[in-house]
């Protein structure tokens, strides 16, 4: 609910007079090439990754420049029309979804890579620059921005600003968050502002780390200086096989009471490698009840060391068998399997819906047991990833949406999923950010007065609410209805796109 | 009558609050007052937090420690030290009455910092109480959280001026397996050159410190990373006892450069900005991002405009960190539209202004 009410005069039109009024008064700022409004232009816009959740929205403008994400807000401003920032669309969790009566603002167009600077290492960027092209461009330095979404090849370095976004890496390497050094950004009142800067830190509040993550409600990236950081020399993989869940679970925590930090720490349960084995042929222990997946990187002593010592803990805390890699192809391969779960899942269920729950690890079993009688429960198949060094885990829920009943169920469960999360301490979403479909999750996870203050952060920053308003935070109204909702469960496209 | 102490403790700091903000009084947010020179002014009655102490959770395979604002620092380290763990940031303590609340409030970072990044790096969750009395938790104790906005570390740094920080959660790191520190003769535009050439290659340097012509360099890792990297660096190795006195020196700025009257500016500047240009006496850390400018006498307003042009012409940002004369403003002023979000964020937390009124800007 955007607590700005539409201009009056816009107010009193239809929704074609008031699409023409908009689109007029965005034409007199910009190009027609930059202005999208009938609906087969706008068609691609409806949805993000989570494409059950659909709206076709009135319009949708394609800025070239800085100025004019200006003037766009400075017309959806005077007019009262709410904003939906977006960058590659390829967010899971709706928090691209258009407005009926609003205006969709694509970072597309600016997707220049202002520079790289090897020498201070930093690449500053335009916002719709591609996650993985930030890394290609510093590769002739040996350097590379280390937050590695999945869906890196695609996904926007303004997208990965708004959610936070992880990686497998980020146990070692961190979030967007402690990658991204300062963000330009046009707010809603039309100035230019900049949250941090070239140097380590910046005076007054840390207004840089709450932007991050704030899913495009508090401003429009223009420009974003990231961090790049030197490229390992070599890393190797460790796979070890582990007769049940809890003793996998526990030697995580081994490995972590062992004073390493591996650059990579993944576990798959059986579903799950049974799942992918036949589809990718990773050379998964399909007997194993879970296989953890642990990397070492750095030099090459420094691997062969670390590879030593972790063999050893993962040992003594049980593993049935281990493999090392002993080949960068044989590593990429051991990595192939966990990086295919989802498009895996993909080809043995119709479709499937993808959770990402935080836990602390010491509950792991305990959820996972949680999940197997929600199973029973909810009559449905799920099959369990955790990227098990941070205790975020990806429950899969296996389901057909042409079964009735079928598409409710997996929302159920994936609601029990989160509650259970929010129950042994954890969150309900770790990476994925809230959007449009954990929204009514977040009253389980916050009180009255805690949305309040979230919703007096985002007043801040956009006073009349018009930036991505009714996502992320639920208005109070929501949490009182909230159990009487009925939306679908998500289901998702690019298909072809790697997910972990 | 609450049965349980904290709880009671908790309703008294809430009753103070409510009423503070009835009457529109300041607080003074204060653990053990090691901080008291840092930042503007020092206003208001009297909030002590060191009763509200202790350490809540501590799982060492979880990466995480949540401890009560009160809880001294000391404890908190030691706590973790007996578990072979670190809070990598390595806060300065500038006073053994140091509070985690006041760490977290003051957001400095030690030698480290360059490398493990800094106290807000390593912020999860903390619980707020706000000028209503509410007590508001943000974030989490786990280590991906994007659900709400990230306001526990935008509590980093905020000086108490959004509220009282009643519980905090930090991620911890292991300590490293070895460390080894080494001396280089170098003059201040070599050190740079070398600081940010060295910080584009995979060297395990943990953190570095130039001054009077010497360039320290201290390694941590792996052995083998520690081994290889000594022989890539080159220079003098420093005896491990007067190594770890060194960094301990630098963190809690008990090193001779620090040391005399006069006035003390921080110079935040991007690591690869050249020799800074100013009258006074200087030692760089974190890489180059962090500079100290030591003048023997006050900085006039005259004085402090320079400090704070030049260092803005090269990217960065300049405090008046202590000693001096504070009228010239401790911190770098903010851009207006920024300055604007500042005090609209303040009021939503602090409808009253009580907190530490006047301790920022």
């Amino acid at each position: 609910m955007h607590n700005a009410a539409p201009a009056p005069q816009l107010n009193a039109l239809s929704t074609a007079a008031r699409q023409q009024a908009v689109v007029a008064a965005l034409l007199a700022v910009l190009p027609a090439r930059c202005v999208l409004s009938d609906a087969e232009d706008t068609r691609p816009y409806e949805c993000d990754g989570l494409a059950a959740y659909r709206q076709l929205p009135m319009v949708v403008t394609l800025p070239d420049t800085e100025e004019q994400v200006i003037a766009i807000l400075g017309v959806c401003r005077e007019l009262g029309v709410p904003i939906v920032p977006r960058g590659a669309g390829t967010g899971l969790s709706g928090g691209a979804l258009p407005i009926a009566d609003g205006v969709v603002l694509s970072t597309a167009r600016l997707n220049r890579i202002v520079r790289v600077d090897a020498y201070a290492r930093i690449a500053v960027v335009q916002p719709g620059v591609r996650n993985l092209a930030i890394s290609e461009a510093a590769a002739q330095y040996a350097l590379y921005y280390a937050p590695d979404p999945s869906s890196q090849i695609a996904c926007s370095i303004g997208g990965n600003v708004a959610e936070n976004s992880g990686g497998v890496h980020c146990l070692k390497y961190g979030l967007t968050v402690h990658n991204v050094l300062r963000v330009r950004v046009a707010t809603i009142a039309g100035d230019i502002i900049e949250l941090g800067g070239e140097a380590l830190d910046a005076p007054g509040l840390d207004l840089l780390a709450v932007f991050i993550g704030s899913e495009g409600m508090l401003g429009i990236v223009t420009e974003v200086t990231v961090r790049l950081i030197p490229k390992p020399a070599t890393a190797r993989v460790i796979m070890a096989s582990f007769g049940d869940v809890v003793t996998g679970g526990n030697a995580v925590a081994s490995v972590i009471a062992a004073g390493i930090i591996p650059a990579g720490l993944e576990m798959m349960d059986q579903t799950s490698s049974r799942m992918v084995e036949p589809f990718v042929k990773a050379g998964y222990d399909t007997d194993a009840a879970a296989i953890l997946l642990c990397e070492a990187d750095g030099t090459h002593a420094e691997v062969e060391e670390e590879i030593a010592r972790m063999t050893a803990v993962l040992e003594g805390a049980g593993a049935s068998a281990i493999t090392v890699s002993t080949s960068e192809a044989e590593r990429m391969r051991f990595w192939s399997g966990r990086k295919n779960a989802f498009p895996a899942a993909g080809r043995i269920s119709p479709d499937y819906y993808c959770m990402d729950g935080t836990i602390p690890r010491k509950r792991l079993a305990e959820v996972l047991t949680g999940i197997a009688q929600m199973e029973q429960t909810h009559g449905l198949r799920c099959a369990n990833v955790f990227h098990a060094g941070d205790g975020n885990l990806h429950p899969l829920i296996l389901f057909d949406a042409n079964q009735p009943g079928e598409f409710e169920r997996a929302e159920a469960f994936g609601a029990d999923i989160l509650a259970l999360c929010v129950a042994v301490g954890g969150t309900i979403t770790g990476e994925h950010g809230v959007g449009m479909e954990k929204i009514n999750s977040m009253c389980l996870q916050f009180t009255r007065a805690e949305l309040d203050a979230f919703f007096a952060v985002k007043r801040a920053f956009d006073p009349h609410g018009l930036l991505n308003p009714d996502k992320a935070i639920p208005t109070l109204n929501r949490c009182a209805e909230f159990g009487k909702m009925h939306v679908t469960a998500g289901r998702l496209p690019f298909a072809g796109l790697p997910r972990f | 009558m609450l049965e349980n102490p904290l709880q009671a403790i908790e309703e008294q700091f809430r009753q103070t609050i409510v009423a503070a903000s009835a009457a529109g009084t300041a607080l003074r947010l204060r653990g053990g007052g090691s901080k008291d020179w840092y930042g503007q002014q020092l206003e208001g009655e009297l909030l002590d937090t060191r009763a509200y102490a202790g350490i809540i959770d501590y799982e060492p395979t979880e990466l995480v420690i949540t401890a009560r604002c009160g809880t001294p620092l000391a404890e908190i380290e030691a706590a973790l030290a007996a578990r072979n763990q670190m809070l990598a940031f390595e806060p300065p303590h500038f006073d053994p009455g140091a509070t985690i609340g006041g760490v977290v409030a003051s957001g400095l970072s030690g030698p480290r910092r360059s490398s493990a990044g800094a106290l807000r790096d390593f912020v999860l969750g903390a619980v707020l109480m706000d000028g209503r009395g509410e007590r508001l938790a943000f974030g989490g104790q786990v280590m991906k959280n994007v659900a709400g906005y990230d306001v526990s570390r935008l509590l980093a740094g905020s000086l108490g001026t959004l509220g009282l920080i009643l519980e905090v959660s930090l991620k911890v790191l292991p300590l490293p397996l070895r460390e080894a520190t080494v001396r280089l003769e170098c003059a201040e535009i070599a050190a740079l050159r070398l600081l940010n050439e060295w910080a584009g290659k995979p060297l395990p340097i943990a953190a570095n410190c130039w001054h009077d012509d010497v360039l320290s360099v201290r390694l941590s890792g792996a052995d083998a990373a520690v081994a290889e990297a000594l022989h890539t660096l080159g220079g003098e190795v420093v005896e491990s006892s007067e190594a770890l006195l060194f960094w301990a020196a630098l963190r809690e700025q008990t090193h001779a450069f620090f040391s005399g009257a006069g006035s003390l500016w921080r110079l935040s500047l991007p690591p690869q900005a050249s020799a800074v240009i100013l009258k006074g006496r200087q030692l760089i850390e974190w890489g180059g991002a962090q500079r100290w400018l030591k003048l023997d006498g006050e900085t006039d307003v005259a004085g402090a405009q320079r400090i704070r042009q030049t260092v803005a012409a090269a990217g960065g940002h300049a405090t008046l960190f202590r000693g001096g004369d504070k009228s010239v403003g401790v911190f770098h002023p903010l851009a207006p539209a920024v300055a604007q979000i500042h005090q609209r964020l303040r009021l939503s937390f602090d409808p009253a202004s009580i907190f530490n009124r006047h301790r920022m800007y």
